[in-house]
């Protein structure tokens, strides 16, 4: 057995390396599948992670929504007494009001103004974004800005520079001045670039029709709990539900989940890249069984003197791993490459855990798509050596 | 006691079943090749020559009758007994796709040994001399492609006989040569087989080449019907038969 395998070895090696343009032709095949699936794998992360990064970076177990707002954000309203009733439920060690709106901000240089999500967090409660650069809110009426790191990028705008916000105030546009105090590393919402503002302010500048103006209370759409220590996420969520009326509580991964399209896009992204891993097998495959089509006189020779199948069949999956190998790798360097160049607006995550499975499902094409042609290369009869078929 | 031929094979019958009813395509053959002698296997087309090498050459299983090979059957073997009976006791030179393509001159020749797990420095050694005895001490590093029809010949000659076979077969060695090519080749290969003492079986349509063997065996609709031994009677053949 051990001088089957050398021998296979020897004759794998031989093979390639005196073909080396052909074989080298179908890694760069192998290696543009690699591009693709290991790009739409990223872009399907990056999606992901752009609808969902706020919440999972969130330091928090739980989130109360109003009841029947199936988890959605923006169709919870809380009022801001309900968020004190939460605060003395038994577990609940902090919770915290966030409110959403949608509005704009003039970027010098830009026709447009951009559109973003404008998010109301309690100063020192939980939800407050993690700043990298600069400082949290320490006041909730302040004309304070923590601006995401997309945000930042877009507008260019530092920590100490003022933010132009414009909304509609009954019916009129207005225009605010807000210092960036802080900026947040990967924060957004719903794949917006966002910013987020101390809750007071949020109801001074939000955009408010002629009826809401004047009214200095704002209400929160969930409230953002962090549970004490000794509770579960579980037990908390019944204390919730039994001493608050018309509220629902939902885990983080279950507000995720419930993200509006969040599933979908997930979904669609997988079937892509399912269907681009069955293309590159079909792909490979086709290539094997030509190239062992053309083969068969020489593996009859082989076989007649004394070559044994296994031999035969080892030189084949070898030929393959090695073929399949050196594609992904090359196809793995050139996403790395190519993604140092992609500009941060382009949602794109290299994510370690499937970015490996990625691979290994790569791997698995060059063997797979290479099966029938191995099983092919088998049932050769050492005949053919002769020009006879039995 | 007495050292048995190196082939010889009883009543070989190989039948095939067509459309027109069942074909004998060898019809109870009986023949002796002894060590150190060169035969060649004539007949019009069809008449069962290269079915005939293929059960001598173990690739083929006959449907009745035995093949002895040192004295042994090897009629009944199974396909692993018969691969590693092909690799250690058989040599080949085919018709075509001769070579391995993507092995060099001497890389074929070595194969061979590598086959059997034992190409060593003396292997490698005689490899290289054989190869050069044949006239290709300048082409050893070439692949197939890049040789003529008669040096990759001379290649698979240099293939069949490194191992130190009890039997060499070839089939149609001189298809693709011109004459003066194919005398060439054929009178290396029979010298070949003198000096190192093989059974040698040549099949072949050109009945020039049978200049150069020892005996002729004649077969027709898969029947050995005449033998000629001995210069005068295969000469006089050679001047009396038209294929
Ligand atoms: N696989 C096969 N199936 C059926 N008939 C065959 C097969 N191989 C050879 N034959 C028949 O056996 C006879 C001998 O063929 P072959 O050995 O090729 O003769 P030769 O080599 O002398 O031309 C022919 O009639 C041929 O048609
Ligand atoms: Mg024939």
């Amino acid at each position: 057995m051990t001088n089957e395998f050398q021998l296979a070895g020897y004759l794998a090696w031989k093979e390639i390396w005196r073909n080396k343009g052909r074989f080298f032709l179908v890694s760069l095949v192998i290696a543009l599948i690699t591009l693709l699936v290991l790009f739409i794998a990223a872009l399907g992360e990056g999606l992901g992670n752009g609808n969902r990064e706020y919440l999972s970076k969130l330091d928090s177990e739980l989130i109360v929504f109003q009841e029947n707002a199936d988890f959605v954000i923006q169709s919870s309203r809380l009022s801001p007494s309900k968020v004190n009733a939460i605060r003395r439920v038994d577990g609940v060690a902090q919770a915290g009001s966030f409110a959403y709106a949608s509005a704009a901000i003039v970027v010098t240089g830009e026709a447009e103004p951009v559109k973003i999500a404008l998010i109301g967090l309690e100063a020192n409660e939980p939800g407050t974004p993690t700043a990298v650069g600069g400082r949290p809110f320490r006041r909730n009426l302040a004309d304070e800005v923590i601006i995401d790191s997309n945000t930042a990028y877009r507008s260019k705008l530092n920590v100490g520079d003022t933010l132009v916000l414009r909304t509609s105030q009954a019916e009129k546009e207005k225009t605010y001045d807000l210092t960036v105090v802080g900026i947040a590393e990967g924060q957004q919402l719903g794949l917006q670039p966002t910013i987020f503002v101390p809750i007071q302010t949020w109801e001074e500048v939000r955009p408010k029709s002629s009826a809401e103006i004047g009214n200095n209370s704002p209400t929160p759409n969930v409230a953002i709990i962090k549970i004490m220590d000794g509770f579960t996420a579980e037990q908390v969520r019944a204390n919730l539900l039994a001493e608050i009326e018309k509220i629902e509580a939902g885990t983080l991964q279950e507000v995720i989940e419930a993200l509006p399209g969040y599933t979908a896009q997930q979904s669609t992204l997988n079937t892509q890249g399912a269907f681009t891993l069955i293309i590159g097998i079909l792909v490979i495959g086709g290539f094997f069984q030509i190239q062992v089509l053309q083969k068969v006189g020489q593996i009859g020779v082989l076989k007649a003197i004394g070559t044994t199948t296994p031999t035969v069949a080892i030189a084949s999956i070898i030929q393959i791993v090695v073929i399949t190998t050196i594609g992904v790798f090359i196809g793995a360097l050139l996403t790395f490459l190519l993604s140092l160049g992609f500009p941060p607006s382009i949602p794109i995550v290299f994510n370690g855990f499937t970015s490996l499975i990625a691979i290994i499902a790569l791997m698995a094409i060059g063997p797979l798509g290479g099966l029938v042609s191995i099983q092919y290369a088998i049932r050769i009869e050492p005949l053919k050596a002769l020009g006879l078929s039995s | 006691m007495i050292t048995p031929p190196a082939l010889q094979t009883k009543s070989v019958i190989k039948t095939y079943q067509s459309d027109s009813g069942t074909i004998n395509a060898v019809d109870s053959v009986n023949l002796t090749v002894n060590a150190g002698e060169f035969v060649a296997l004539v007949g019009p087309s069809g008449s069962g020559k290269t079915t005939m090498l293929s059960i001598l050459a173990a690739l083929l299983k006959p449907t009745s009758g035995e093949v002895l090979l040192d004295g042994i059957d090897q009629s009944g073997l199974s396909e692993p007994q018969r691969v590693k009976l092909r690799r250690e006791k058989i040599g080949f030179t085919f018709q075509a796709n001769n070579l391995v393509p993507f092995l060099s001159a001497r890389e074929n020749v070595e194969l061979m040994l590598k086959l059997n797990g034992r190409l060593d420095k003396e292997g490698k050694d005689r490899s290289v001399e054989l190869l050069t005895r044949l006239g290709l001490g300048d082409r050893m590093k070439n692949l197939p492609s890049q040789l003529s029809g008669g040096q990759q010949q001379r290649v698979a000659i240099a293939r069949a006989l490194i191992h130190n076979p009890s039997l060499v077969l070839a089939d149609e060695p001189t298809a693709s040569l011109d004459t003066e090519r194919a005398f060439q080749v054929v009178e290396t290969f029979a010298n070949l087989i003198h000096e190192q003492k093989r059974a040698g079986i040549m099949v072949t349509h050109d009945l020039r080449m049978c200049e150069f063997v020892d005996r002729v065996l004649q077969m027709r609709d898969g029947k050995l019907i005449a033998e000629y031994s001995g210069a005068d009677q295969i000469s006089n053949f050679m001047a009396n038969t038209r294929h």
